[in-house]
């Protein structure tokens, strides 16, 4: 009976490993085809039909991206963003979470009700007024500009709020006892313990920061001041001007710094995106 | 909890503050803003006068509108198949002794944290006409693909493509953990009164998954109706078949910040709001129908 529901399960197994093997060429497809392309030169990127492998290396593609875009100047950006608003979000949705999860105060609760509102509305109702918030600041092109408005979010205060609310209050009273004021308590008692909570924000922040689009197309105009996600969008369509091996490689670079935080971090973010997708 | 508002005294509203006036400055009063502007004109030399409703009519009465519309429409259609997939890919990862799971899982998911507008190129050149390996492809089977890029229609379900292809390992993630709640002893229940994988899968696994399914769902319908990014940096914005392909947040862009008709652009972006708003209430109240919470 056993030996004959294990010889079910193995053979059964082997079409599950025929689906999902098919399934993931297909999901990794347009990564190895990038790769490829981006060490192909010209012609052979052009061949038909097309060879599955390089002929050899071709690494003029990748120092004619530093020719051809401000790639160095905006990596930077997209950095300098990525780490402003991480950093922000996780100190201010952390403070507002606490104090929604633990403290008593007047009008907590209308304005714990108006924060969440905003997440139920789409990011284009506020643009317009944004953009002529961030101009009267004189902050358009600029890095500060590109941060300004994400620092500030419902979702994380959400999120840090509902992580707060499962940590024991006994910690705290503790730390209260021993004399610690509530910054204290917050920031050498809750903080520590808060980790899984803050390493799931931390992660989203940074994979929605590097990503984002419409935002810092809308707030910068020169491209030394664009963060890269920029950058690569307003290329397409320009295959005539920069060749596609080009285009690979920067779109390659690029991406790299995030696939590799994925592939080190990887449990991680797929603990903190299951966490947070189911709240 | 214990803490009495005489015990925490000012403490509260600095850690409150930061975020709640950042809210107030950023999101609240821009709210309030988009909603009076989508009853002004932009005049020639700056400054906004009141004209009521006139935005709204002339929405109502913009051709490109209901386009943008049925755009949506076939793009969030496509990219909903991505739940079945999903369901289907999460289901076979969850079988008991499966060799390598984490692989496959990471493989999945790896689109996911790619960067959308990286990858983009990447399928732009993917869909040449001429040289793309897509069509050469099609062409071993003998099939002669089209211009993807340069043709409405197709253009359309290239971008939906791509939205399909990005979002399958972000439902896979929440579809594995919905499975991780079903109880084991179902299956062995069910297996010992006989019943097949399938009817296993059929009368347990998708019942039980109904709640992450409905989360899905609405997500992907919210995600589709906000499609920008992928439509941006797959065709370019000076793309001749945009008219044709764009979405409710391109004409939304377009109008505000190329076209500079900022009131037009607030009717806009309050109509993306009702649909989205609409479409949730509905799936809300439609959910008592179809979904398994127990």
């Amino acid at each position: 009976m056993t030996r004959r529901s294990d010889r079910e399960r193995l053979g059964s197994n082997r079409l599950a490993h025929v689906v999902l093997t098919i399934g993931s060429l297909v999901m990794m497809f347009p990564f190895l085809w990038q790769l490829k392309m981006a060490f192909s030169s010209q012609a052979e990127i052009q061949a038909i039909p097309p060879d599955l492998l390089p002929k050899g290396l071709e690494w003029s593609n990748f120092s004619e991206v530093f020719q051809r875009l401000p790639f160095l100047s905006q990596f930077w950006v997209s950095v300098a963003v990525t780490l402003g608003r991480t950093v922000g979000q996780l100190l201010l949705c952390s403070l507002a979470g606490y104090a929604f999860a633990r403290m008593s105060f007047r009008f907590k609760a209308v304005m714990l009700a108006l924060i969440l509102s905003i997440l139920m509305v789409p990011s284009q109702v506020y643009l317009i007024p944004q953009y002529q918030i961030v101009q009267r600041l004189g902050w358009l092109d600029s890095i500060q500009g590109i941060i300004a408005p994400g620092i500030f979010s419902a979702f994380g205060t959400f999120l840090m709020m509902q992580f707060f609310k499962t940590i024991p209050v006994e910690l705290e009273e503790a730390a209260r006892l021993d004399g610690c004021n509530p910054w204290q308590t917050f920031w050498k008692v809750v903080l520590p313990v808060a980790k899984p909570g803050l390493t799931s924000l931390a992660i989203i922040t940074v994979l929605t920061s590097w990503a984002d689009l419409l935002w810092p197309l809308v707030v910068t105009s020169s491209p030394e001041e664009m963060p890269l996600a920029v950058g690569l969008a307003t290329l397409s369509g320009y295959e005539g001007s920069i060749s596609p091996g080009v285009m690979m490689a920067a779109a390659l670079m690029a991406m790299a710094p995030i696939l590799i935080l994925f592939v080190v971090l990887q449990r991680r973010v797929v603990e903190g995106i299951a966490f947070s997708g189911l709240k | 909890m214990s803490s009495s508002r005489s015990a925490d005294g000012k403490w509260p509203w600095l850690f409150v503050l930061p975020t709640f006036l950042g809210v107030l400055v950023f999101y609240l009063w821009p709210l309030v803003k988009t909603l009076y502007d989508s009853f002004t004109e932009t005049g020639p030399f700056g400054g906004a006068t009141w004209v009521g409703a006139a935005n709204y009519s002339q929405l109502v009465g913009d051709s490109e509108v209901y386009r943008a519309i049925l755009n949506t429409i076939v793009y969030t259609a496509i990219v909903l198949l991505g739940i079945p997939i999903a369901v289907l890919i999460a289901s076979l990862l969850n079988r008991p002794g499966l060799r390598g799971a984490m692989v496959y899982r990471t493989l999945f998911f790896l689109p996911y944290v790619a960067m959308p507008t990286a990858i983009s190129l990447v399928w732009r050149i993917i869909y040449n006409g001429d040289y793309g390996v897509l069509n050469q492809a099609l062409g071993v089977i003998g099939i002669d693909g089209p211009s993807w890029i340069t043709q409405p229609w197709f253009a359309l379900v290239a971008v939906a493509l791509l939205g399909l292809w990005l979002v399958i390992g972000f439902n896979m993630i929440v579809l594995s953990a919905g499975l991780k709640g079903i109880p084991a002893e179902l299956y062995e229940a069910a297996a010992l009164d006989g019943a097949s994988r399938a009817q296993q899968f059929r009368s347990i696994t998708v019942p039980l998954l109904t709640p992450s399914i409905f989360f899905l769902s609405v997500i992907t319908t919210i995600a589709g109706f906000q499609l920008f990014d992928q439509l941006f940096a797959l065709l370019g914005p000076a793309n001749p078949v945009m008219p044709k392909t764009q979405s409710l947040v391109f004409l939304f862009y377009d109008a505000a910040f190329v076209g500079n008709e900022r009131g037009y652009a607030a009717a806009v972006a309050v109509l993306i709001l009702l649909v989205v708003g609409l479409l949730t209430l509905f799936q809300f109240r439609l959910q008592r129908r179809w979904v398994n919470y127990d």
